[in-house]
C-alpha cells in the first residue's frame, strides 16, 4: 500500500470531526478542552501532510505553523485550566451550562 | 518495495491508534478516561509526524504535548474531580446530542469528499530527509518575528495563569 496525501487528509478529517463532536456535546469544561485539543492536532497534521506532499520546497513553512499550533495549544490549555480551577472553587462544579456568569 | 510496505503498515497502525483514542476522548463517560485517550491521540499524531519527515516536530509533540500539556490536563482533572461523581464526570448534553452527531458526520463526509475529489498539486519527488536544520534556519530567518512573539505570548500565559490560579488564595486582593 502506498501512503498518499489523501490518506492523511481523511485521518485528519475524522479526527477533526470527533474533536468537534466532543467540544459541542460535553458538559464538563475540561472535556470540551480535550475536544479542542483534538481539533488542533487534526489541523497540525494537515499542515505537516501538505508540507510533505505538496510544497515545492519540501520546506519548513508548514512545520513552522505546526510548531506554533503546539505552542499556542499549550498556552491556551494552561490559561483555560487555571480558569477551570477557579471556577470549581467558586461554582462547586465544571458543568458549562451552569456557568451563566463567571463572577461570584 | 519493502520500505513502502513498512510505511503502509505503520500508517495503518498509527491511524487505528489515533482514531481509536480519539473515539475514547469523544465517547468516554469519565473525564479521566477522556484525558487518557488524549495520550493515544498525541502519540499517534507524533508517529504521523515522523512518517512525514517532520522529525523535530515528532520530538516536540512528545516532549511538549505529552510531557507538558497532557500532564497539566491530568492535574486539572484530578484537582477538579469530586470522587463521588468521578465515573460520570464527562456526561454529554441531554438534548441535541443526536443532532450534533449527524451534523458532525455530515461535516466529516464533506471533508473526506473534498479531500478525495480535489486534485492537489503534488510535488514531483518525495524525499524522506530530516528537516530539523531547515526548520531552525527558518525560525531564525524569515520567521524570527513570529518566533519572538510566541516567546512573549508564552511569558504572558505563564503570568496570566499564575495570576488566575493565585487569586483564589487571597480573594479580592488585587495588586
Amino acid at each position: 500500500m502506498k501512503v498518499t496525501l489523501e490518506h492523511y487528509l481523511v485521518v485528519g478529517a475524522i479526527l477533526f470531526s470527533l474533536g468537534l463532536y466532543t467540544a459541542i456535546t460535553r458538559r464538563n469544561a475540561i472535556g470540551i478542552l480535550l475536544g479542542v485539543e483534538l481539533v488542533l492536532n487534526a489541523a497540525a497534521l494537515n499542515f505537516i501532510a501538505f508540507d510533505h506532499y505538496v510544497a515545492e520546497s519540501h520546506g519548513p513553512a508548514g512545520q513552522v505553523f505546526a510548531l506554533f499550533i503546539v505552542a499556542l495549544a499549550a498556552s491556551g490549555a494552561v490559561v483555560a485550566l487555571a480558569i477551570c480551577l477557579e471556577v470549581v472553587r467558586s461554582h462547586r462544579g465544571l458543568a458549562v451550562d451552569d456557568l451563566a456568569r463567571l463572577s461570584r | 518495495m519493502a520500505r513502502v510496505d513498512i510505511a503502509g503498515v505503520a500508517f495503518v497502525a498509527l491511524a487505528l491508534l489515533t482514531l481509536g483514542s480519539a473515539a475514547i476522548v469523544a465517547f468516554a463517560r469519565s473525564v479521566m478516561h477522556s484525558a487518557a485517550g488524549l495520550l493515544g491521540v498525541l502519540c499517534g499524531v507524533a508517529g504521523f509526524y515522523a512518517l512525514l519527515s517532520a522529525d523535530f516536530l515528532a520530538a516536540v509533540q512528545l516532549l511538549v504535548y505529552v510531557g507538558g500539556t497532557l500532564v497539566v490536563f491530568l492535574f486539572a482533572v484530578m484537582l477538579t474531580l469530586t470522587s463521588a461523581r468521578a465515573a460520570s464526570s464527562n456526561e454529554p448534553i441531554a438534548t441535541g446530542r443526536r443532532a450534533a452527531g449527524w451534523a458532525t458526520i455530515a461535516l466529516a463526509f464533506a471533508l473526506v469528499t473534498i479531500a478525495l475529489d480535489t486534485i492537489w498539486p503534488l510535488g514531483e519527488k518525495l524525499v524522506q530527509l530530516p528537516t530539523t536544520a531547515k526548520l531552525g534556519h527558518a525560525l531564525l530567518g524569515p520567521y524570527a518575528l513570529p518566533f519572538e512573539l510566541l516567546a512573549l505570548l508564552l511569558l504572558a500565559t505563564t503570568v496570566g495563569a499564575l495570576a488566575i490560579a493565585r487569586s483564589a488564595v487571597k480573594v479580592g486582593a488585587e495588586p
